[in-house]
């Protein structure tokens, strides 16, 4: 295998929940590749197992089969598990992640919330732009609020900047605008895309967002723990 | 720019009310584990310096109880038994006998005392032996008596404080209902920290006369010559009639034992204060590591290890416990004088110096303790947060 512009190829992905008795197959023999500096979308209806998948597209779990490389090097496969120690190590140094609830920490400023990851590590070529950045997601002049004291979509904004100090390859954000009304969707959208183009990140989203899901270069749609027949958008 | 230690110490002040419950309660475990070892060290060496300033190793008293006889050589008590001076003779004959003096007790109710009255300890000695046996007490204001059998008295430091008399004032005593007898302070001693202080010294002979015990005294002195062997002598002493021998010695350890019960039940509380704290301090952590786990799973999936995780709980912990005992030895040491008072009224004798010492090496030991219970209760918490799965927080969201 080449590494040629490959950031994720994934070969029949499997995750396989125990709940009781039943046995779900909440990720289904997926295979797929994302190309270095790719915009990918997933849709699908609830349950489908999105979550699941870009978990595991992103380090956080480990898979029940198939395998998993990054930029080249396979880090599942033949049913090998990694330590949580040896995940976070790959973790740190390839993504940034983006959630839903924001969860910055209620009781540090915006400029300690961005700078969090560098308490525990900061990668060689860490940004020390760090007023740049924040002015960028237009968080100038909030250095030193509060998260209580920002808006949702300012608080998005700040858990972006986090996810992007020790400049990831690869970004994550599953759901990021599901707490956010239209128009504060719109301006994350809008800042996901202009990473993507212009600091050539690697973005991978989940959405129930049909406008978030159009500023990817690619949509996937995953139905009961699989790619459907039709992929919303064809590879670019 | 933001470190480990600012996520944890700002992480305290989040919840500030628990914070505070949590660093009170250890640093009263602090506070009475720091007063009681003070205590311990403290109750000895004040024992240790009242004897030593008592200027003489072996008291003669009549025949009774033997903690009675302790008690009475040490402070003084009611219900005295009286012996006959003659039998001074007889102990003067001994040759390990350097040096001996007749001593009179007498506790006296004054009604002018505090509020409702008190007893005022009188101690009748004899002006000719009790200064050089005594050589070590100094005076504030003026000295010894000037006549054998005047009606003079040398006050001990705080006995004058608490009458405020001055050398040259003067001091009534009632020695029966209706009768009144004016004394003459002629001298006030300094401090020392012994049960001298609190005492009312006068001559034998005076008081023996205005007490109608004429040729009774309560008790004996004896210095012992330097090279003589205090427990053969002491078996000597014993075949006097009617006496009872009491060894500085044997004081102590009649007293000690006396103590150790109390040390044992002290000793107890200790360790239930540090426990009661140690599950304060853990329920604490733990409380604010569950409420945290979803910000936990977030800062690993940033980057943290599982160690990091593990000394962000622990560092909280270690915090609560340094604050929580600094100030907690910081009052013992601050109130180590109202500790002194109220130990002082739950033991049956204490010395008169100050029984709770508490020095930087107690500081700093107690401390340690402190912060060593913490890093224990702390281990729980701090592991059980290094456990959590960034997956854990994101699932979170799912639900
Ligand atoms: N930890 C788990 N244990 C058991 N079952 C799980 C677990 N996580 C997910 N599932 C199940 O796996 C399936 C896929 O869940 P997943 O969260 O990936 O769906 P999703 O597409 O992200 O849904 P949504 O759009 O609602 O977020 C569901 O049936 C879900 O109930
Ligand atoms: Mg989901």
């Amino acid at each position: 295998m080449t590494t040629n512009g490959i950031a994720i190829d994934a070969k029949n992905l499997v995750k396989i929940y125990d709940r009781g008795s039943e046995r779900i197959a909440a990720v289904n023999d997926i295979s797929l590749q994302i190309r270095t500096g790719e915009y990918v979308s997933f849709v699908g209806p609830s349950g489908s197992g999105k979550t699941t998948l870009i978990n595991l597209l992103g380090c956080l779990d480990n898979p029940s089969a198939g395998s998993l490389a990054i930029a080249g090097t396979e880090i599942f496969g033949e049913g090998r598990t990694l330590s949580e120690r040896m995940l976070t190590t790959i973790r740190r140094e390839r993504y940034g992640y983006i959630f839903q609830n924001f969860y910055l920490i209620p009781t540090l400023t915006v400029l300690e919330n961005v700078t969090l990851p560098f308490a525990f590590y900061r990668k060689e070529n860490a940004r020390d732009d760090i007023d740049r950045l924040l002015s960028h997601l237009g968080l100038e002049g909030r250095t030193g609020h509060l998260p209580g004291q920002l808006s949702g979509g300012e608080m998005q904004r700040v858990a972006i900047a986090r996810a992007l100090v020790n400049r990831p390859e690869i970004l994550l954000a599953d759901e990021p605008t599901g707490n956010l009304d239209s128009a504060r969707g719109a301006e994350v959208g809008a800042v996901l895309k202009r990473l993507n183009e212009e600091e050539g990140i690697t973005v991978i989203t989940v959405t129930h967002n049909p406008a978030l899901a159009a500023t990817a270069g690619r949509t996937i749609e995953i139905r009961d723990g699989r790619i459907a027949e039709r992929a919303v958008t064809p590879p670019a | 720019m933001i470190t480990i230690r600012t996520i944890a110490y700002k992480n305290l002040l989040r919840k500030k009310t628990r914070t505070i419950l949590t660093v009170v309660g250890i640093a009263l475990s602090a506070w009475v584990l720091s007063s009681l070892f003070g205590f311990n060290r403290g109750y000895e060496s004040a024992l240790n310096k009242d004897i030593d300033n008592m200027g003489f190793q072996i008291m003669v008293t009549a025949k009774g109880c033997p903690y009675e006889a302790a008690t009475l050589m040490l402070k003084g008590g009611t219900g005295l038994r009286y012996m006959n001076e003659d039998i001074m003779k007889d102990v003067l004959k001994h040759q390990e006998v350097k040096q001996i003096t007749p001593m009179l007790m007498q506790a006296v109710f004054d009604p002018n005392k505090g509020e409702s009255g008190g007893m005022s300890a009188y101690l009748g000695v004899d002006p000719t032996t009790i200064a050089s046996m005594k050589g070590f007490l100094e005076f504030k204001q003026g000295a010894w008596f000037t006549n054998p059998e005047g009606l003079e008295v040398v006050m001990g430091y705080e006995a004058a404080e608490l009458e405020q008399r001055e050398a040259g004032d003067l001091l009534l005593v009632t020695p029966q209902p209706g009768k009144s007898v004016e004394l003459k302070v002629v001298g006030i001693l300094k401090r020392t920290g012994t049960q001298d202080d609190g005492t009312i010294f006068i001559p034998l002979k005076t008081l023996q006369r205005l007490f109608n015990n004429t040729g009774k005294i309560t008790s004996i002195g004896v210095k012992v010559q330097k090279e003589a062997d205090i427990a053969a002598f002491e078996e000597k002493l014993y075949q006097l009639p009617d006496v009872q021998v009491v060894s500085l010695v044997q004081v102590k350890r009649t007293i000690i034992s006396l103590v150790a019960t109390a040390r044992v039940m002290v000793l107890s509380i200790a360790v239930i204060a540090i426990l009661i704290a140690m599950i304060g301090v853990i329920n604490t952590i733990l409380m604010s590591v569950y409420e945290r786990y979803q910000e936990i799973g977030i800062i690993k999936s940033m980057g943290a290890m599982p160690g990091d995780v593990f000394r962000l709980v622990w560092i909280e912990t270690m915090i609560l416990c340094l604050v929580g005992g600094v100030i907690g030895n910081a009052a013992a040491v601050a109130l180590a004088q109202a500790t002194d008072v109220l130990i002082k009224r739950l033991l049956p004798y204490t010395p008169t110096g100050s029984i709770v010492q508490i020095d930087a090496t107690l500081f700093a030991v107690t401390t340690a303790i402190i912060v060593g219970v913490g890093i224990l209760s702390g281990l729980y918490p701090a592991w059980k947060a290094s456990r959590v799965r960034p997956l854990e927080a994101i699932r979170g969201e799912v639900s």
